[in-house]
């Protein structure tokens, strides 16, 4: 076996071999629903008519993709300095905390103040979460993943002790914050396009989705389209290169973990600002590692990111239903497939790029 | 039969192609049992190639290779150590945080528990010690000892498994000098013993010292085999040179100017400490180019980085038009800003983001410049527009400036570099290397660049190990060897074999 | 002697709580000193924790289970080894993968044959392992201190415990002591002298891997075979990690490793006895502080402001023969 790294066209190295490595997650997802004495045939029919087969089911996927959007633009970002940012969980926990502070604590202010100060508290707070691991690995040498690894059940603890200790809403035993004032959330968007006529079923889908949107195009903007992102590419793809173009490489990586702990925060956002209105415990549910799938999938381009979270979309709503009609299959197939997909498309990529310059070169003789 | 000994080690035309490159071409080799034979050769020569398919690393393409009169396949280290060859590579192959008998015993342990093949090799190497002066504690933590008793951990370890055939990969190269004398006297112990010795190195007075024959490369072919005794340095500095197709660039005499960068006493360390550059004082003026001539890794590199700022010096004096540069000035964007523009050696590893497209490369160390963009953000069709012209000016083909960089020839990704470096007007330009894996085209085209670029004003320092080239552009000459500036010749006065010993060391004393 | 009782009890408690982390720990312990980074322990005592109970419930014999626990733990990192070694894969990818794979897939079985949200069958008689009293405990429970210690926190453990305290030994004799040892050793801090010795480098690494899976495999089959009654979703939480902790804290050294592990054991162990108490002075002391306290000591340790943890050379880095 070479070591040589595989050539293969451009147009297949975006998409064909994310594509195959998916394709490939799948079956293997099929094959557990062979396993588990199911139809995958009548599974996957159910599962996207439950996620794309109504208004509200789309709400629902859009809803789950604006989760995978944020995380997964955090790993990219982090993806393309050459850092693994595995932290999302925990720099999300800790800017949903922030963000809880914020939302109680500024309530007296008006709601155009409130809103976008609470956001940028969260975005604060999972960036500082985030440049912590960052500085350490820049100037003590000590790696971000193991780090970040430890950052997360850290916040886990720390979010234990302030919902159960400080921030419990009186009188209740949930471990949950007070609820927040009605100015301080983000508007559902069945309640934001009603103006336009439209008539959308009250779902969870709210304007984080638009924030969502709106972080797309920024970090494409940003890593593709400005003078930093040029910077943390360069660093990514060539520290020595980097050195000899004046740039720090410590400094960029400290810069581009802040960004993608910022952009973890956008879970903290959607989830506890525009859904649950309150601070619950474990409100990321896993959507940080999920992210790294998505980010690998997305091959860290903003675009890729985005249809690839949609995907997760698909995968997480429509999973949601067919689980109420076939109850063995539970949405934790989802995470199977996600964790499929990162073997495939990040772990064994060499052994898929194989696959697919064999099959391009059979097809070429054919 | 005839009477005479097998030779020790016979190749008999041996070939190795890596994709286009070939690496060895029909070479052939003899070594007699109890000598010491020398191999010469510049970087790239191919010497170190041969040396990994003689110990199994790579598989020749064609060729026979013989021990002791009888052919062998080796095909891997195994294979090799079985058929007593033993290696000492240039970087060290030792685990550092085990002990000196453990790396002894390292694949040779002789039982799968360690204590009785330690003890045996705890005896073994009392005997080495004995036999050759091998000196060294079996329990020290190879870590923890000096770059000369690592080495001398090296070859313990290929004595223990039996060699009769030591190969050394330019083993002074970590030495100090004291160092070197000592390895020099273990080899002849090695040798009054029976055993058989391969020097590879690029220093000529090691060979002159040390070997008893030596053999020549150059460009992945044997050039020549000769007694020792029967030549000269001279002889050999030309041979690995070479009498290439006469590198003759025409130029107009220089109109030197006032002095831009002068340097005084600059001596750069490497991060274990050791001395890489020392006591190196020149002045460089408008309009010449002054040329490092040197068999590379005698400082010329770490000459080029800590004025460009990518090294820091340890001592010594820089300034840059009279003025004198503090640390502050010394940051690579600060020396670009101040008109000192560098072309690195290593185009792919420093000089180039391979895996960006050829436009984003234009803008290497430049990407903060206004007119590439607005506030933080970047135009790309600013940057294409920019790439093309230089693709243009500078004949980059394919002319397609969305293409990834890697896909590029090595004339064309240093025309890219030469590009973006030239056309920003330096007052002095550093340049490493210009013509390394370069076509014979692009070569003429990058040279005419440099003089041009002379004629008008610019203050050029020359890094080659290429002689031709530094003979071909230069107006002055100085010779590099072991970190020290070893002599400085007229271009027009110089001779090729005075400065072959001078790049020797061999010349006046530095 | 209340006060001894006091201290055996949470000895005793500390002992069954780090036997998972120990298990874990020798794994990643093992895995890192041969050069593969290995943060998918996590999933792989998961997915032996599932496979156990299951075998466990089905045979009623808690050794059939431990080697289903085992064989399950085993293919799990062979797959970290096929992405590790042989495709030169980012090992942290893999084991994240291998991580969420397993705590997908455990649930996903474990509803389809149950039907009970994951949570296999509770486990009864032969299916678990009994806890051993070890000889001489009820005769040397008189003599002070030490006696009442052998018989409360020493004694009384299931099977895999003690299992985990001997891998402990076996794990320090055979990599000071043995050929493999010095092999490992060498592979995981230069792969290229190994490689240049005549040995494969990724047979010695594969040989790691699967030593690796199967110290997880016990680790996941003491947690639900021995210490609960069956499987639960997600029942490792985060012990994969405390180990791998444990590794570092301990600079990948096998007596060390043990040390960390006991003393993650009694943290967590006063963390519980302090739940809710008011201790005079200190007022209610955070449980979560104690328990994050692991997590803690590791981040300052690796930034090296106490001591200085260094992991093999080579861990991490798929090796790339070159030249």
């Amino acid at each position: 076996m070479s070591a040589a790294p595989i050539e293969l066209p451009r147009w297949a190295d975006i998409a064909l071999v994310p594509l195959i490595s998916v394709a490939a997650s799948l079956l293997v997802a099929g094959l557990v629903v062979i396993g588990i004495g199911e139809n995958p045939l009548l599974a996957t029919t159910l599962l996207l008519k439950g996620a794309l087969g109504s208004v509200e089911g789309l709400s629902f996927t859009l809803y789950y993709a604006t989760n995978f959007i944020f995380t997964g633009l955090a790993v990219a970002v982090a993806f393309h300095a050459g850092l693994f940012n595995i932290g999302g969980e925990g720099q999300a926990s800790v800017a949903g905390i922030v963000l809880t502070f914020a939302c109680l604590g500024l309530a007296p202010l008006p709601g155009f103040l409130l809103v976008p100060l609470a956001i940028l508290a969260a975005a604060a707070g999972g960036a500082l979460y985030a440049f912590v691991p960052g500085w350490l690995q820049a100037t003590r040498g000590s790696h971000v993943v193991i780090t970040t690894i430890m950052f997360n059940f850290i916040a886990a603890n720390l979010s234990v002790y302030l919902l159960v200790e400080v921030m419990r809403k009186p009188g209740s035993m949930q471990p949950e914050s007070a609820e927040f004032a009605r100015h301080a959330i983000l508007t559902p968007m069945h309640i934001l396009l009603a103006p336009l006529g439209l008539k959308l079923p009250d779902t969870p889908l709210n304007s984080a989705f638009l924030l969502a949107l709106a972080a797309l195009f920024a970090v494409w903007l940003l890593i593709y389209r400005s003078r930093l992102g040029y910077e943390i590419r360069t660093v990514g793809a060539n520290p020595r290169a980097a050195a000899y173009a004046g740039i720090s490489p410590a400094q960029i990586t400290m810069i581009a973990m802040a960004i993608s702990g910022a952009l973890a925060g956008g879970l903290a956002v959607n989830e506890v600002m525009g859904v649950q209105h309150r601070l619950t415990l474990d409100f990321t549910a896993g959507y940080g590692f999920v992210g790294i799938a998505v980010a690998l999938m997305g091959r860290g381009h903003p675009a890729g990111v985005g249809l690839a979270a949609l995907l997760f979309g698909v995968l997480y709503q429509g999973g949601t239903e067919l689980s109420f009609d076939q109850p063995k299959i539970t949405r934790d197939m989802v995470v199977v497939i996600g964790g499929v997909i990162i073997l495939f498309a990040g772990a064994l990529e060499g052994l898929f790029r194989r696959f697919t310059a064999a099959g391009l070169a059979l097809a070429r003789k054919g | 039969m005839s009477d005479a000994p097998a030779p020790a080690i016979e190749l008999v035309a041996i070939s190795k192609s890596f994709g286009p490159v070939q690496a060895n071409k029909d070479v052939s080799l003899s070594v007699a049992a109890g000598s010491i034979h020398g191999i010469v050769g510049e970087n790239g020569a191919g010497k170190s190639t041969l040396m990994s398919i003689l110990y199994g690393f790579y598989e020749a393409d064609s060729g026979e290779i013989r021990v002791g009169g009888k052919p062998v396949s080796i095909r891997s280290s195994a294979d090799a150590i079985a058929a007593g060859i033993g290696m000492v590579h240039q970087h060290f192959m030792l685990v550092e945080p085990l002990s000196v008998v453990e790396n002894v015993v390292l694949g040779a342990e002789g039982g799968a528990r360690l204590k009785a093949g330690i003890s045996q090799a705890r005896t073994e190497l009392a005997r080495l010690a004995q036999d050759y002066g091998l000196v060294i504690d079996p329990d020290a933590i190879v870590g923890e000892l000096s770059v000369g008793l690592q080495q001398r951990v090296e070859i313990l370890k290929a004595l223990y498994r039996g060699a009769e055939i030591l190969i050394l990969d330019e083993p002074t190269a970590v030495l100090t000098p004291p160092e070197a004398d000592q390895l020099f006297a273990l080899l002849r112990a090695l040798k009054a013993q029976g055993k058989t010795v391969i020097l590879i190195t690029h220093k000529l007075r090691e060979i002159m010292d040390a070997t008893d024959t030596v053999s020549v490369m150059r460009r992945g072919e044997m050039i020549a085999h000769v007694r020792t005794a029967e030549t000269s340095p001279a002889a050999l500095a030309e041979a690995m040179v070479g009498r290439r197709v006469l590198l003759r660039v025409e130029k107009a005499p220089r109109q030197r100017g006032r002095p831009v960068l002068e340097v005084a006493g600059l001596s750069v360390r490497d991060e274990r400490g050791v001395e890489r550059l020392s006591e190196a004082s020149l002045t460089l003026h408008e309009g010449e180019i002054v040329g490092i001539a040197g068999v590379a890794g005698n400082g010329q590199s770490e000459l080029l980085e800590v004025l460009a700022g990518l090294m820091q010096p340890s001592r010594g004096v820089i300034r840059l038009g009279g003025a004198i540069l503090n640390a502050g000035d010394r940051t690579p964007s600060r020396l670009r800003r101040l008109g000192l523009m560098h072309i690195p050696e290593d185009r792919q590893r420093m000089g180039l983001v391979t895996a960006f497209p050829a436009a984003e490369n234009t803008i290497l160390g430049y990407h903060r410049d206004p007119s590439f963009g607005r506030g933080p953000l970047l135009s790309p069709s600013r940057i294409v527009a920019h790439a093309l012209a230089g693709i243009e000016a500078y004949d980059v083909r394919p002319a397609d400036p969305t293409l990834k960089t890697a896909k590029f020839s090595g004339g064309n990704q240093q025309k890219l570099v030469l590009a973006r470096e030239i056309e920003r007007a330096p007052k002095v330009l550093l340049v490493g290397q210009p013509t390394r894996g370069v076509d014979i085209g692009a070569i003429e085209f990058i040279h005419r660049r440099l003089i041009a670029l002379r004629d008008a004003g610019v203050a050029i320092l020359l890094v080659s190990v290429e002689l031709d080239e530094v003979m071909a552009l230069s107006d002055r000459i100085l010779a590099m060897c072991g970190g020290r500036i070893t002599g400085e010749r007229q271009a027009e006065t110089a001779d090729e074999k005075d400065i072959g010993l001078l790049m020797a060391g061999v010349g006046e004393a530095a | 002697m209340e006060w001894v009782q006091t201290i055996a009890v949470i000895l005793d408690s500390a002992i069954r709580l780090s036997v998972p982390l120990l298990c874990a720990a020798m794994a990643g312990l093992w895995s890192e000193r041969a050069g593969v980074v290995d943060i998918g322990l996590e999933g792989k005592m998961l997915i032996a924790a599932f496979a156990s109970a299951v075998v466990a419930f089905s045979t009623g014999s808690a050794w059939a289970g431990l080697g289903a626990g085992i064989l399950a733990s085993v293919l799990l990192a062979l797959v970290h080894g096929f992405a590790a070694i042989t495709w030169r894969g980012n090992q942290i990818v893999s084991g994240v993968a291998i991580n969420m794979l397993a705590a997908g897939l455990t649930v996903i079985l474990g509803n389809a044959w149950y039907g009970q949200g994951g949570r296999t069958p509770p486990l009864e008689g032969a299916a678990r392992f009994p806890d051993l009293t070890l000889p001489l405990a009820a005769t040397l429970r008189d003599v002070p201190v030490l006696g009442r210690l052998y018989e409360e926190a020493i004694s009384g453990h299931a099977a895999p415990a003690y299992l985990a305290f001997l891998a402990v030994l076996v794990t320090a004799y055979v990599l000071k002591h043995t050929r493999f040892g010095l092999r490992l050793r060498a592979v995981g801090e230069n792969p290229a002298a190994v490689d240049t010795a005549g040995i494969s480098v990724a047979w010695l690494r594969y040989g790691a891997v699967i030593i690796c899976g199967a110290l997880c495999g016990l680790g996941g089959t003491y947690l639900a075979v021995s210490q609960s009654a069956g499987f639960l979703p997600h029942m490792i939480a985060g012990k994969g990690f405390i180990a791998l902790a444990a590794v570092i804290f301990a600079n990948w050294r096998p007596w060390p490793v043990l040390g960390a592990c006991l003393l993650f054991g009694v943290f967590d162990a006063v963390a519980i006895r302090l739940q809710g108490v008011i201790v005079p002075g200190l007022g209610q002391v955070p449980v979560q502080a104690i328990q994050a306290l692991p997590y803690v000591l590791t981040v300052i340790l690796l930034a090296g402001f106490i001591g200085k943890a260094v992991p093999p050379r080579a861990s991490g880095l798929p090796y790339v023969k070159e030249r």
